[in-house]
């Protein structure tokens, strides 16, 4: 161990409650940001979670529609129209919207219908843990998520409610399938889903296209836009850009989200400028010792530097083991923190720069050390 | 004699500002030449601190030049001031200004890390100077738990272990009794006995005489007298 890395250790950990403060203030700062951060990755995927899981090449969507929950509706004569198209392999029909649910109990509860063919593409449930997707076949069948079981008034596969006075039954349960919007999903054949959300029957929310493995999915793109009408054509990235900023910009959540972690990231900057302030004025003796003998300046501004870099690991170990523990917390919420590997490595290195950065104001001070303190003190 | 390893030559230098602004050293010369310890003695405020930072290289003059080995430090910047006294000055302090964090060891192998001397061979150079001022068996002892005349005996240990030419002490026995002020004093005196090394001592103490090649008196931000010690009465070279 350097003796540079000792003086520093040594000086940091010398006067504990100071170096408590410290790290309590790194810890709930990081805390505050990876709270914030882990809800915007949360919302993030979450709003994006049927996009993800359609695996269509290509959506057609109603001109204009914002993001994926926007109940807008097209021709499906635009479905046989685009398998006229050179290059679609397949194109299936997805229909979606509001539906109310009447428990059991005779009380309704708002639902958001998905609606799509049982075979081929299409928006089918998955993590399924209990019954079968399959089943979705039988007449008035649903899959539900599990975690939303007790506001439907079900409690498994078997079970029975009534949406729009026709009988549906429970055939499959899924887990981890949550909206933000916290309405629950409710996944069907087609053409309940538009008997339930009232969609007439030459209508759809969305057509999904696959392209055939050959075929140039952008000439494709190009073709079905020159071919159709009242519709745009976009790529699963494209339409998942369009609902991620929708939801998180357009409607300012993501801004607020990044406003709070803003604010963690400042109030940890000053706590930890502040205490490392404090400790090199209180070691100054020493640092004015350090400069009479002869250490270069870069000598002491590393010395300060390993006690902020060190005072970073330390804080950043105790944040990320109560990011870990809200993570698991929340993972059952509607709105999840989730904490990935990569927002892991970015916390870690923001709370380096946010140490270091600290740093600069006591290196100002030591900057301009007068050596010659040695003879007065 | 030899050559001088340090130069003072007509220094001039104020301190304060504004109406606190006093002219502290008034045109002072003083060489220091290899293989002398010199006594800097004089009544409090006269100037004695002053003139040994600008000799230490740890401030630059109004006035006059500062010579180390023969070269003027006139155009150097801070940082070639640092590495001047790395290189050629050891300080030693009334108030010892040892590191609490660090062990009697680690301090002295301090004065050498902030060379860049992190070797082995560095270590062992620590050990030795430690053994040389009698404390080996000091040396995973924290400052607190030594006596003050211990801990300048560490500060000694740690001007020296670079090799420095010139050594530097403002008022080395100020805060310890006659026999630990003794002990610090014979050590000086040792180094001074090499022919390339020098020493330049602030004092008021008396007791520091017997150990002097050379006293040199300030008054008042000028020297008053110099005198060459007789070597019959001195103590330490014979
Ligand atoms: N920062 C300062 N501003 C103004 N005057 C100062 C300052 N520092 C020292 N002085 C004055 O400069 C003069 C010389 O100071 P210096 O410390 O060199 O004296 P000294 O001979 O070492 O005294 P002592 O024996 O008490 O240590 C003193 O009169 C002191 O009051
Ligand atoms: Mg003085």
């Amino acid at each position: 161990m350097s003796l540079k890395f000792r003086l520093a250790s040594r000086n940091l950990f010398h006067d504990r409650l100071r170096f408590i403060a410290t790290i309590i203030g790194i810890v709930f700062s990081i805390v505050l940001v990876t709270v914030q951060m882990g809800l915007y990755v949360g919302f993030r995927q979450m709003v994006t979670t049927m996009i993800d899981h359609a695996g269509a090449d290509l959506w057609i969507i109603p001109a204009g529609t914002k993001c994926f929950e926007d109940p807008s509706l097209l021709d499906e004569r635009q479905r046989f129209r685009a398998l006229a198209v050179n290059g679609v392999a397949e194109v299936t029909s997805v229909v979606i919207g509001y539906a109310q649910w009447r428990l059991p109990n005779r009380t309704t509860t708002p639902v958001f219908m998905v609606g799509s063919e049982l075979n081929g593409l299409g928006l089918h449930p998955w993590n399924v843990v209990a019954g079968r997707t399959d089943d979705l076949a039988i007449p008035g069948a649903v899959a539900v998520e599990q975690s939303y079981l007790p506001r439907l008034g079900v409690s498994g596969p078997g079970d029975k409610a009534e949406i729009r006075d026709r009988s549906v039954q429970v055939a499959a349960v899924t887990k981890g399938i949550r909206s933000f919007t916290t309405t629950p999903y409710v996944f069907t054949e087609l053409d309940r889903a538009r008997l339930s959300t009232g969609t007439p029957s030459n209508k759809a929310s969305y057509l999904l296209v696959r392209v055939a493995p050959n075929a140039d999915v952008d000439q494709v793109r190009r073709d079905l836009r020159a071919g159709l009408t009242d519709v745009e054509v976009l790529t699963g990235n494209e339409f998942r850009n369009r609902s991620r900023s929708f939801w998180l910009f357009g409607t300012g959540a993501g801004a607020a989200l990044f406003a709070g972690a803003l604010l963690g990231f400042i109030v940890g900057t000053v706590i930890v400028a502040q205490t490392l302030y404090s400790s090199t004025k209180d070691h100054l003796n020493e640092f004015a010792t350090l400069r009479a003998i002869g250490s270069p300046g870069r000598y002491i501004y590393e010395v300060i530097i390993w006690q902020a870099v060190l005072s970073a690991i330390i804080g950043f170990s105790g944040a990320a083991a109560i990011g870990a523990i809200v993570a698991r917390m929340t993972a059952e919420s509607a709105l999840q923190v989730v904490v990935t590997p990569a927002l892991t490595v970015a916390l870690l290195l923001l709370t380096l720069v946010m140490c270091v950065g600290s740093a600069i104001a006591a290196i100002a001070k030591v900057v301009r050390i007068d050596p010659t303190l040695v003879f007065t003190r | 004699m030899s050559a001088a390893l340090l130069e003072a030559d007509n220094i001039v230098h104020f301190l304060g500002h504004g109406a606190g602004r006093v002219q502290v050293l008034k045109g002072v010369s003083l060489s220091l030449r290899g293989g002398e310890l010199v006594l800097l003695m004089g009544p409090s405020g006269s100037g004695k601190t002053t003139l040994l930072s600008i000799m230490g290289c740890l401030m630059s003059p109004a006035e006059g030049t500062v010579r180390v080995a023969g070269q003027s430090i006139a155009e150097a910047d801070a940082e070639m001031l640092a590495k001047l006294r790395r290189d050629r000055i050891g300080f030693i302090f009334q108030s010892y200004h040892l590191f609490p964090t660090l062990t009697a060891e680690e301090n002295i192998q301090l004065a050498l890390d902030v060379r860049g001397e992190r070797s082995r061979s560095a270590k062992k150079a620590a050990r030795d100077v430690l053994a040389t001022v009698g404390l080996a068996h000091k040396r995973r002892s924290f400052p607190l738990e030594l006596s003050g005349g211990e801990q300048q005996r560490i500060a000694v240990a740690r001007a020296i272990v670079g090799k420095p030419s010139a050594i530097l002490a403002d008022e080395p026995t100020g805060a310890l009794d006659a026999e630990n002020g003794q002990a610090i004093m014979r050590l000086l005196a040792d180094i001074a006995k090499d022919p390339s090394r020098a020493v330049l001592v602030v004092t008021h103490d008396p007791r520091t005489l017997p150990f002097a090649d050379r006293i040199v008196h300030i008054e008042d931000g000028r020297i008053v007298r110099e005198e060459t010690a007789n070597p019959a009465r001195k103590v330490a070279n014979s």
